[in-house]
């Protein structure tokens, strides 16, 4: 019996050959992929042993994490609850990050590379230094006034978004969706839990999860004449050019006329295009959108950085929260020919014409600013977990130049007039020159309108000192000028905060 | 069978059976390994404190002492009633399941509060209750060796054992689910807090039993038979009890819902067959016979359901786990990743997660130390395992009579299957069933029969190796035992 036996022998030592090749295969070849895969709880957990870096705006922390008892050692948490939610985004334990959070998440973990020094002294301290610190460039009044003064808009609208920017250096001062969602549950260590949570706001009809402010993209209605009064400048009409207007106009090839909002807006057959502007006379819009053509309107539309579909808000490099691109929309009939009736419901920003807030405030921001529209950018500085060496400081860039000077000054000016005397007056800051447009979008034949402000401020020294978008959505009526009156107070807080800037 | 069938032993390994060599007990070898092993376990327990509680207590030696104390304990009793016992398999054993009650004493610090861990009590949670099994076990293990003084006198009760064994193996799957089920499985029986896992005993029950009938009906299986594709095939009737256990196997996959157990007892059988008849083909219908039987399986758990659907959705999970990473792929999966974030090196004991994986204590012993211990300390603790099987063997091979041959070499190679089947299960080498890692894992039924079985092995080896007393062997063999086996004579009474 002994020859089986030895043949036993050798066959157990095949079936332990088997498990140790397989253990290689599996801790060797294939280790990486199961370290870092996606179900791996391991990695979070190594993560939460490292004190998280602050977010902070103002000074002030608006995400930060405390030590618990648990296993996972650092609980995060935002102390501006559903404030700042579409900006910090979140960092929940088994969900994926969003937002700051998820953008600059090497760096507040403190495993990016410009932190390695931080982790070579941990290898002989024995300590575990927290991770880096980020700073946000918004304001935390604009904040505030942005967030509270939405939720309480005055038409009841449910959905909205409110964007500021500083006009000269595209530092984001306030940056508000609505609704909004408190983060705190996301990030609960009770996993279940947070994915309750989620799993909540993500059924919601409402959509509190989306980034209104930068990824939502609606019809801008009148706000849109601001890019048509700029292609009308650059080609041979002033501001006090008389353009063809009336009560009502009916394109070339189209049944439907089109009127405007009022029956007191420019019935004249011949208004000023400042006129035009500071009353958004539709039927003067509309003819001159015919007049000039597509091409044109969707070239000016362009270079105000509408089609730009890659641009991103965090730091001015690459990475930051990801935009939506604002689009003109097909003007064609099929056969390819510039459609009449299209082109000029689309110069008054209706048919295709899709916006987002956030392109609002760049537009309004660039008249501003001479012509200049800076890069929109969130993160002002990355500081050392000691606070005392900065890792990153924002330098103002700009992104394009949509007019010239010259064109923006004319455009401010007839902006100016809509507040003072126009449409949007209730954004007026006393003080400042505030400029502006409103705008009123039809949604759908049987919902109420949107309601949309884009403006900026102007110091008693010339410098434009903020830039403003404001929608909300299905509004109604009163719809814009409440916008334009959230718009003023934005603006009014941003200006008002010393550490705005 | 010719003495031309069996390879002319080397000096080597027939060696040990030298008189002279044989007089040598080795008992101080022994406990010299075995204080080695303590040490290591205490160093084991020192370095998951050290990863733990970022400090080492003044007390970390304590469960390491007191496992020490509990295998001296036994060390003494196989020096006074086993005094030629194989002297690696008390040090070998020892070690795997100091490590086992040291890693799960790091579970229990991984659960307790930070405040709490450093005072955490020698015998408190899952660590001091394996420590107490521990106890249990080797006490169990002593006492075998004090009772059956030659291996031999167990085969008076095969028949009674191997009733026993069968009662056992049946008896989860005809007890309710409320009493027998967990985690899919009928393996259990469950009174009070207490859960058993019979199926455990019934291994060395039937084992005994497969050991005294196959030595009976070895001359007939071995040498009836009919020659076909130039292999020799037994003759039907021959076939009875082979098929009788393939269906109770069978019975044990389909309703006990085990793979593993079934392939346990189906390998035990079919390898001690073959140790018995020497006879390759019994080895082929085995493995055809399982083989095939777990894919009929497989196809009536995807075409009927029924008790089937058990197996085929284990088949599947073992297939793809990361099709349904989170439900039902999910414990596969989550031993993988425990084995995968170890690495080559591990992460340190106690510097893992081992508390993410589920059954980590049970089943997933194996990928929680894994991850800790990396490729290097597994594929030690493979060595290990395969030093004792292989001992085992060794035992089998020096020891002189037919019924001891079979019992050890059947016994030995039980044990390397389950590791197999558990390590291979965990690892996505075979489907995963539900088998505990002997000595490693938590539970009283798994340790005491595993300690049982390594008491059968030193009376075994102690058998071997004892010096031969003119004769003395033959004179005191029991009456009514196994036939003497002539054939396997040559081979042990050589000397180089």
């Amino acid at each position: 019996m002994n020859a089986p036996l030895r043949r036993v022998g050798v066959v157990v030592m095949v079936l332990f050959g088997l498990l140790f090749a397989n253990l290689n295969w599996i801790q060797a070849y294939k280790a990486d992929e199961y370290r870092t895969s996606d179900y791996n709880g391991r990695v979070q957990v190594a993560d939460y042993k490292r004190k998280r870096g602050n977010i902070e705006a103002g000074g002030t922390a608006v995400a930060t994490s405390k030590e618990t008892t648990g296993k996972l050692k650092f609980q995060r948490t935002y102390p501006g609850g559903a404030k700042y939610a579409h900006v910090l985004g979140y960092k929940p334990v088994n969900l994926a990050d969003q937002g700051i959070e998820q953008v600059e998440n090497d760096f507040l973990a403190g495993t990016s590379d410009q932190l390695i020094g931080d982790r070579f002294k941990d290898m002989f301290t024995g300590d575990e230094t927290g991770g880096g610190n980020v700073l946000l460039t918004l304001s935390r009044r604009a904040q505030d006034v942005a967030y509270d003064q939405l939720r309480n808009n005055q038409v009841g609208a449910k959905r909205g978004a409110a964007v500021a920017i500083d006009p000269r250096t595209g530092a984001v001062q306030a940056l508000v969706s609505m609704p909004s969602f408190d983060p705190n549950p996301l990030a609960s260590h009770d996993t279940a839990a947070a994915a309750a949570a989620f799993n909540k706001l993500e059924q919601d009809p409402e959509g509190p999860l989306k980034n209104r402010a930068l990824a939502e993209t609606l019809p801008p209605g009148s706000t849109f004449k601001i890019v048509v009064a700029a292609a009308a400048l650059e080609n041979g009409v002033s501001k006090s050019t008389p353009i063809p207007a009336g009560p009502s106009y009916t394109p070339p090839t189209s049944g439907s006329p089109i009127r405007n909002a009022a029956p007191s807006i420019c019935p004249e057959a011949q208004v000023t295009l400042q006129e035009a502007i500071t009353e958004s006379c539709n039927t003067g819009f509309a003819q001159l959108g015919v007049r000039f053509g597509a091409d044109k309107i969707k070239e000016k539309a362009r270079q105000f950085g509408f089609e730009q579909d890659d641009l991103t808000v965090g730091q001015l490099g690459e990475g930051g929260l990801p935009t939506a691109a604002s689009r003109t929309g097909d003007m064609q009939n099929p056969d390819g020919s510039t459609d009449p009736a299209a082109l000029a419901q689309s110069s008054i920003g209706q048919n295709n014409v899709r916006m987002t807030p956030l392109q609002g405030a760049l537009i309004a921001g660039s008249v501003a600013n001479g012509g200049s529209q800076m890069r929109p950018y969130l993160v002002r500085q990355l500081l050392a977990p000691d606070r005392t060496t900065s890792y990153y400081t924002a330098k103002a860039r700009e992104l394009r130049q949509p007019v010239s000077p010259q064109v923006a000054g004319d455009l401010r000016d007839m902006m100016l007039t809509v507040v003072q005397n126009g449409t949007g007056r209730k954004a007026a800051i006393a003080g400042y020159t505030v400029g502006g447009k409103t705008g009123t979008a039809q949604s759908a034949p049987d919902r109420p309108d949107h309601g949309w402000f884009i403006g900026f401020a102007i110091d008693k020294n010339g410098n434009p000192v903020s830039a403003v978008c404001v929608v909300l959505e299905q509004a109604g009526s009163g719809g814009s000028a409440e916008a334009a009156r959230i718009g003023g107070q934005i603006m009014r807080a941003a200006i008002a905060d010393p550490g705005g800037r | 069978m010719t003495v031309a069938a069996t390879p002319a032993p080397s000096p080597a390994t027939t060696g040990g059976q030298s008189g002279v060599r044989l007089a040598r007990s080795r008992r101080n070898a022994e406990l010299s390994l075995l204080l080695l092993a303590m040490v290591l376990v205490a160093a084991y327990g020192a370095t998951v404190e050290a990863n733990l509680l970022d400090t080492v207590t003044p007390d970390f030696w304590m469960p390491a002492a007191a496992l020490g104390a509990v295998f001296l304990g036994l060390h003494l009793v196989i020096r006074f009633l086993a005094p030629f016992a194989d002297p690696a398999l008390l040090p070998a054993v020892a070690l795997l399941n100091g490590l086992g009650v040291g890693f799960l004493r790091r579970i229990d610090l991984g659960e307790a509060p930070v405040a709490d861990r450093e005072t955490l009590a020698v015998f408190a949670g899952i660590g001091g209750r394996q420590l107490a099994w521990t106890l249990a076990a080797v006490i169990l293990a002593a006492g075998l060796l004090a009772i059956m003084r030659d291996h031999r006198s167990v085969s008076r009760y095969a028949y009674t054992l191997g009733l026993a064994g069968i009662v056992l193996v049946m008896l989860p799957a005809v007890l309710p689910s409320s009493i027998s089920e967990i985690n899919g499985a009928k393996l259990w029986i469950r009174v009070g807090g207490f859960s058993i896992q019979p199926g455990e005993f019934a291994k060395l029950a039937l084992l005994v039993f497969f050991a005294y009938y196959l030595v009976r009906k070895r001359e007939v299986l071995s040498l009836a038979s009919r020659r076909f594709l130039g292999i020799d095939f037994p003759r039907g009737r021959d076939l009875g009890p082979v098929v009788g256990v393939w269906l109770i196997s069978l019975l044990v996959l389909v309703f006990e819902k085990d793979l593993g157990t079934s392939l346990l007892y189906f390998g035990m059988f079919v390898v001690t067959l073959y140790i018995a008849t020497e006879r390759v083909s019994w080895l082929l219908i085995g493995l055809v016979l399982f083989f095939g039987g777990a894919y009929l399986a497989y196809v009536l758990g995807s075409t009927v359901g029924g008790p089937f659907a058990n197996f085929y959705v284990r088949a599947e999970i073992w297939l793809d786990p990361f099709a349904d990473p989170t439900d039902k792929g999910y414990q596969l999966v989550q031993g993988l990743l425990a084995l995968g974030t170890g690495g080559l090196f591990g992460t340190g004991p106690g510097g893992g997660q081992p508390d993410i994986l589920p059954e980590v204590q049970n089943d997933f012993i194996f990928a929680g130390i894994g991850e800790e211990i990396g490729l290097f300390g597994l594929s030690a603790l493979l060595v290990v395992y395969l030093l004792i099987v292989e001992r085992g063997l060794r035992a089998a091979l020096a020891v002189r009579d037919s019924f001891g041959k079979l019992l050890a070499g059947g016994l030995a190679f039980t044990l390397g299957l389950q590791v197999f089947v558990i390590a291979g299960g965990i690892s996505k080498l075979i489907p995963l069933t539900g088998q505990t890692t002997p000595f490693l894992s938590a539970g009283g039924s798994s340790l005491m029969a595993n300690w049982l079985l390594i008491g059968v092995l030193l009376r075994v080896s102690d058998g071997a190796r004892r010096p031969v007393t003119g004769g003395a062997g033959k004179a005191s063999r029991p009456a009514g035992g196994p036939p003497e086996q002539l054939h396997g004579a040559p081979t042990e009474v050589i000397k180089p």
